[in-house]
C-alpha cells in the first residue's frame, strides 16, 4: 500500500513541477517575440523535456507524445537550426495552454482529451517540415548538428549498426567480432559484463586476441589490448545482440555474422533492411467531441481550500507561539504562588501577553497574504494575444508585484482587473496608425501599478491611449435619461456614469468588450471587497483607473465612537483627526450644507444621526465632537457624540446572514459582547458629496 | 558495505521516483537538483555509481560526467545517462565524455534497477 | 414582492408526517419545520442596524456570527409589544443564495413540538392576504385546533432577503 501512496506523492510532485514548467515556458516564450535568447530557448526547452520525460514515466503518454512534438521545435531553435518567428511562438503557446488542459485532466483523474493537441501537432508538423528560416549562425553540415551543449570533434561513427534481419529457423547462431577501443576501460565498460549477458542467451565461445598487447614496460593497464571472437550459439534475433552491445557500440568496432545451418545461405546475403521504427499512429478519424467533464479541473497549482505559504511566515509563526507559551506559564507561576504585593510581576505578564497575542494575531494575518503577482501573472500572456487579436501594440509594465494582500481580496481581485485591461485595450489604445497620426509613440503603453497606502492596497490601471470623451459620455447619460437635459456634472461624475448597468459608448460591440455588462459589476465586486474605483482621464493622453482596497477583510484598526445611543467603528487609517468645533468655524451654505472650518478648508459636515436615524445627545454641532475623516483625496467631517476607545477589531459580514448596508462596512463583536457596525468610510463620503450635488445615487 | 548511488535530476518527480525505486531495492541514495550540486558533492565524497539526467540548468549532465572522470576517484566510477532521446549524437557525446552507458526515458524501474545491476 | 412557493423539505417521519415547533404570536398558533430551527434564546442586546423596516430589529451577536433578528409581530403587522426577559427568540437557519443564513425571530411564547400528518394540511385560504401569502404554507387541523404553517424560507427571503438595499 505505501508503495502506491508514495508513488501518488511523486505523481503530485510532478504535476506541481509540470504547472510551474508550464508557466516557465509561458513567459519565456512571451519575451521571445522580442529577442531570441539563447538561454531562455533553452529554458524553454528544458521545461518542455522534463515534462515529456515526467510525462512518460509516470504514464501520461498523451502529454509526453504531443510535447514531443513541442520539444522538437524548441531543440531546432536552440540549436539554431531554426529562426523563432512570431507564428511559430503563436504555436507554441498555443502549445502550452494545451499540455496544461491535457495536465489538469490527468491531475483530476479525468480523461486526457486530445483533440485539442491533434489539432496542433497538424500545425507544429507542418512548420517543422518547412525548412525553416535558418538564425544567423548557420550550421557546419546537416549529419552531425552542432549541439548546445559543447562537445569534442564527434568520431566519425554515426551511423548505427543496421539489424540484419534473419529467419531464425536458418540460422544456428552468431559470430561476432568484437574489437573495443584502447579506451573502453575508461568509460566502466567491461568486456566481461557484456559475455555475461551474452551468456544468458546461450551457449557462448569467446576466443581473445592478444594481437594488440604491448610489451610489459609499455603496458598501460587501464587500456583494453584484447579483442575477442564470439561464437553465440543461439538463435535469435540481431536487435538482441545488438541491444547488449549498445553501450560500447560507439566506441568499438563490431561485426556480426549470422551462422547459418546450411553453407548454401552464406551466399545468399541476408536481407539488410532496416528495422522501420514504429510510427506513432495518427488517429484517422480525429475523436467526437468528448463530452467535456462537467466540473473543471482545479486551477492550476491552486486550490480554493489551501494556501502555499513561505516557509519565513510560518517560522516567525512558531517563534511568536513559542512566546506566548512562556509568557502563558510565566502567568501561570503567578498564579500558583499568588503573592497580593507583587502585583507588578501579574501586570508585566499581561502587558506581555497582550502583546504576544497582537504579535500572534498580525503574523497569522500575514499568513495569508499573498503578493499580487499571483493575480498580475496572467497579464502578459493576456496583453500579448488581445494585442495581437486587435492589431494594436502594447507593452504592459507591471511594477509592485510583490504588494501583498489577502488571499480572498486576490481571488476576487482578478476578474474585475481582467475587464478593466481588456477595456483599456479595446477601448483606451489606438490603433498603431491613428497613435502615429497623433503624435504618440506606435507601441502603447499599459501599467498595472500596486502599492499600500495607509492601510489599504492601491492598483492602478493606466494607459496611455485615447482617454475618455467626456462629452460622448455626457450626451450617452442624456440619451439614456441618467442626466438631466441642462444639469451640470464635475469630470469624476462623468465618468462614473460608465459604471452604470448597460452604458458603452462602443461604436460596434466587439466580442471582447462593448457590451457594457462590464463595468458596473467591476464596481460593484470592489465595493463588495470594501474598496472604490475612481477614474482619471485626460482626452488624448490617457486613463488611469485606481482601486483601492482594504488590505485584509478580517481585521480593522478601529476607533469606537457614540452617536446616541449606538456605538460604531471607524477605520482609525481614515481619520485625520477629531475636533471640538467652535461657533466661528462653523457655517452653512443656501440652507443646504454645513460646513465646518478646518484649517484652511471647508469641510461638509455628515450629521451620522440623520443618516442613520438616530436620536443624537443632541442636534448643536458646537456640543458634538467632528471627525475629520479622508477617502481617495476628499475630505468630510462626521458629527458624533463621543469619541470611546480605539481598539483593534475583527470584521464580520453583514451580509451572510443579513444583507449590504449602505454606508455600513461590516460588523464587529464589542468587548461587552454586543454588536458594534462598522461605519463605511469610503462610502459614506461617496454618497453624501453625490446627495449634495443633487444627484442620486445610481448605483449602491 | 552500502552501495551509494549518485542521482542527478532538476526535476523533483523524477528525482523522487529514481530514489525510491533505488531505496526499496536496498540502495543508498545521495540526489542532487543539478551538474553544480552533483559536482560539489563528487569532490569530497565517493559513490558506487552516478546516475544523471541530461539536460539541466547550469551544467548538464554530459558535461557533469567529463567533469567527474577528471576527479581521481571517479575515473572508475560507473556512470549512466538518463536521456529521452535514443539518438545516435547523444550516445556519442556521451561516451566520449566518458559515460559508461545509458538508460533511456521513460523507463519503468525494473529496467532501472536491472540496469544498474549490470554495471555494479 | 413575489417568492416561489416552493414547499420545502420537512422532517417526514416514517408515517407520513411532518414535524413543527409551534409558537404563539399575537393569540394565533404557528409552525415552523424544526428541521429549521436551530436554538431557542431569550432576548438579547440588539443592534439597530440603518436602513432596515421596522420588523428588523437589527442583529445581534449569536456565538461570532452577526444574526439579524426579526420582529414577528410586527412583520405580521401586529401590535408591537415591548421586549423584555421573558421575550423568546427561534433562531432558525435556511437556505440562501450564497449558502446558509441563520436568522433570529422574536415571537411572543414557544409552545410545542407536533407531529402532522400530511393528509392534514389544507392549502392556504385565498382570503389570506397578498403579503401573508408569501410564508403560510398551509393550515394544520391539530387536536382541534388550528396552525398556521410557516414557509420559513420565504419569510426570511422576504424580510431580510436583497442584498442590495434601496437607499
Amino acid at each position: 500500500m505505501t508503495l502506491d501512496l508514495e508513488m501518488e506523492e511523486i505523481i503530485k510532485v510532478f504535476f506541481e513541477e509540470s504547472f510551474e514548467g508550464l508557466d516557465a515556458m509561458e513567459s519565456g516564450l512571451l519575451t521571445l517575440d522580442a529577442t531570441a535568447d539563447r538561454e531562455t530557448i533553452n529554458t524553454i526547452f528544458r521545461a518542455a523535456h522534463s515534462i515529456k520525460g515526467g510525462a512518460g514515466t509516470f504514464g501520461f503518454m498523451e502529454i509526453a507524445e504531443f510535447t514531443h512534438s513541442v520539444e522538437t521545435l524548441l531543440d531546432e531553435m536552440r540549436n539554431g537550426m531554426r529562426a523563432v518567428t512570431p507564428d511559430a511562438v503563436q504555436v507554441l503557446l498555443q502549445s502550452v495552454d494545451v499540455i496544461r488542459e491535457m495536465t489538469q485532466s490527468a491531475q483530476a483523474k479525468q480523461p486526457i482529451v486530445t483533440v485539442g493537441a491533434d489539432a496542433l501537432s497538424g500545425e507544429l508538423a507542418r512548420i517543422l517540415a518547412q525548412k525553416g528560416p535558418v538564425a544567423a549562425a548557420p550550421v557546419a553540415s546537416a549529419a552531425a548538428p552542432a549541439a548546445a551543449i559543447a562537445a569534442a570533434p564527434v568520431v566519425a561513427k554515426t551511423t548505427p549498426q543496421a539489424p540484419i534481419v534473419v529467419a531464425l529457423a536458418n540460422i544456428s547462431g552468431w559470430r561476432i567480432e568484437f574489437v573495443p577501443d584502447l579506451t573502453l576501460f575508461k568509460t566502466c565498460n567491461d568486456p566481461l559484463r557484456i559475455f555475461a549477458e551474452l551468456a544468458g542467451l546461450g551457449r557462448l565461445e569467446v576466443t581473445a586476441h592478444a594481437d594488440r598487447v604491448p610489451p610489459l614496460q609499455s603496458l598501460d593497464p587501464t587500456m583494453c589490448y584484447l579483442s575477442w571472437t564470439v561464437v553465440l550459439h543461439a538463435a535469435v534475433e540481431h536487435t538482441r545482440i545488438i541491444e547488449i552491445f549498445d553501450w560500447v557500440e560507439t566506441v568499438s568496432r563490431i561485426s556480426y555474422e549470422p551462422i547459418y545451418l546450411d553453407a548454401k545461405h552464406l551466399e545468399s546475403a541476408a536481407v539488410v533492411a532496416r528495422a522501420a521504427p514504429a510510427s506513432p499512429a495518427r488517429p484517422a478519424t480525429s475523436p467526437e467531441p468528448a463530452a467535456v467533464p462537467v466540473a473543471s479541473p482545479a486551477k492550476a497549482g491552486s486550490d480554493a481550500g489551501s494556501i502555499r505559504v513561505a516557509t519565513e511566515k510560518v517560522d516567525a509563526l512558531i517563534n511568536l507561539v513559542g512566546e506566548l507559551v512562556i509568557t502563558q506559564s510565566m502567568l501561570g507561576r503567578f498564579a500558583e504562588k499568588y503573592d497580593p504585593e507583587d502585583l507588578e510581576s501579574l501586570r508585566r505578564g499581561l502587558i506581555q501577553l497582550a502583546r504576544n497575542t497582537r504579535e500572534l494575531q498580525e503574523s497569522v494575518m500575514q499568513i495569508r497574504m499573498l503578493p499580487i503577482g499571483f493575480s498580475f501573472n496572467r497579464f502578459p500572456r493576456l496583453v500579448h494575444d488581445l494585442s495581437r487579436k486587435l492589431g494594436k501594440k502594447v507593452e504592459l509594465k507591471l511594477c509592485g508585484e510583490n504588494t501583498e494582500l489577502d488571499k480572498t481580496v486576490l481571488e476576487k481581485i482578478g476578474d474585475p482587473l481582467v475587464h478593466l485591461v481588456r477595456n483599456a485595450l479595446d477601448h483606451g489604445m489606438e490603433l498603431p496608425e491613428k497613435r502615429v497620426a497623433a503624435g504618440k509613440s506606435e507601441t502603447g503603453t499599459l501599467e498595472l501599478n500596486a502599492f499600500h497606502e495607509g492601510g489599504s492596497i492601491i492598483i492602478e490601471v493606466k494607459d496611455d491611449g485615447a482617454g475618455l470623451n467626456k462629452a460622448r459620455i455626457l450626451a450617452k447619460g442624456r440619451e439614456r435619461g441618467l442626466v438631466e437635459p441642462d444639469e451640470q456634472l464635475s469630470d469624476e461624475q462623468i465618468y462614473n456614469l460608465i459604471f452604470v448597468a448597460g452604458f458603452s459608448t462602443a461604436d460596434t460591440v466587439s466580442d471582447v468588450s462593448g457590451r457594457g455588462v462590464g463595468m458596473d459589476v467591476v464596481r460593484r465586486n470592489i465595493n463588495d471587497l470594501g474598496g472604490h474605483v475612481q477614474i482619471f482621464s485626460t482626452e488624448g493622453v490617457g486613463s488611469t483607473i485606481r482601486i483601492r482596497l482594504p488590505l485584509t477583510l478580517a481585521i480593522l484598526e478601529g476607533q469606537v465612537l457614540r452617536v446616541g445611543k449606538e456605538i460604531y467603528v471607524a477605520s482609525l487609517v481614515s481619520i485625520i483627526e477629531t475636533v471640538q468645533p467652535t461657533r466661528e468655524h462653523l457655517s452653512s451654505v443656501a440652507g443646504r450644507s454645513e460646513l465646518f472650518k478646518h484649517r484652511d478648508s471647508y469641510l461638509p459636515i455628515i450629521r451620522l444621526h440623520d443618516l442613520f436615524d438616530i436620536e443624537p445627545d443632541s442636534r448643536d454641532i458646537a456640543k458634538g465632537l467632528l471627525v475629520v475623516v479622508e477617502s481617495d483625496g476628499r475630505r468630510v467631517s462626521i458629527l458624533v457624540d463621543e469619541l470611546l476607545a480605539q481598539q483593534q477589531v475583527v470584521i464580520k459580514s453583514l451580509e451572510t446572514n443579513f444583507k449590504h448596508v449602505p454606508g455600513l462596512a461590516g460588523a464587529t463583536i464589542h468587548g461587552d459582547g454586543t454588536v458594534a457596525l462598522i461605519l463605511d468610510i469610503p462610502g459614506l463620503i461617496s454618497n453624501f458629496l453625490e446627495r449634495q450635488s443633487g444627484r442620486v445615487e445610481l448605483a449602491a | 558495505m552500502a552501495v551509494t548511488i549518485l542521482a542527478v535530476d532538476d526535476s523533483a518527480s523524477m528525482r523522487q521516483m529514481v530514489s525510491f525505486t533505488l531505496k526499496h531495492a536496498g540502495y543508498t541514495v545521495v540526489e542532487a537538483t543539478d551538474g553544480v550540486e552533483a559536482l560539489e558533492y563528487a569532490r569530497s565524497n565517493t559513490v558506487n555509481l552516478v546516475l544523471t539526467d541530461v539536460n539541466m540548468p547550469r551544467m548538464d549532465g554530459i558535461t557533469l560526467v567529463r567533469e567527474l572522470r577528471q576527479l581521481d576517484p571517479y575515473k572508475f566510477v560507473p556512470m549512466l545517462v538518463l536521456t529521452t532521446e535514443a539518438g545516435q549524437d547523444k550516445k556519442m557525446q556521451g561516451k566520449q565524455a566518458g559515460a559508461t552507458g545509458w538508460l533511456v526515458k521513460p523507463f519503468n524501474p525494473e529496467k532501472l534497477l536491472a540496469t544498474i545491476a549490470k554495471v555494479l | 414582492m413575489t417568492t416561489d412557493m416552493k414547499p420545502t423539505g420537512s422532517a417526514q417521519t416514517a408515517s407520513g408526517t411532518e414535524q413543527y415547533l409551534s409558537f404563539l404570536l399575537g393569540g394565533e398558533e404557528y409552525g415552523v419545520d424544526i428541521q429549521k430551527v436551530q436554538e431557542i434564546k431569550g432576548w438579547d442586546t440588539v443592534t439597530r442596524v440603518p436602513y432596515s423596516p421596522a420588523y428588523v430589529l437589527g442583529v445581534i451577536n449569536l456565538r461570532g456570527s452577526i444574526v439579524p433578528v426579526i420582529d414577528l409581530r410586527l412583520r405580521f403587522g401586529l401590535e408591537k409589544v415591548p421586549h423584555d426577559a421573558t421575550t423568546v427568540i427561534i433562531v432558525v437557519h435556511v437556505p440562501g443564495d450564497r449558502g446558509e443564513r441563520t436568522v433570529g425571530m422574536v415571537v411572543d411564547a414557544v409552545a410545542d413540538v407536533y407531529d402532522v400528518a400530511g393528509a392534514n394540511i389544507l392549502p392556504p385560504p385565498e382570503a389570506l392576504g397578498s403579503v401573508e401569502k408569501v410564508f403560510v404554507r398551509g393550515l394544520a387541523n391539530q387536536d382541534g385546533k388550528m396552525l398556521i404553517l410557516i414557509d420559513v424560507d420565504g419569510l426570511v427571503i422576504s424580510s431580510v432577503g436583497a442584498s442590495r438595499a434601496a437607499a
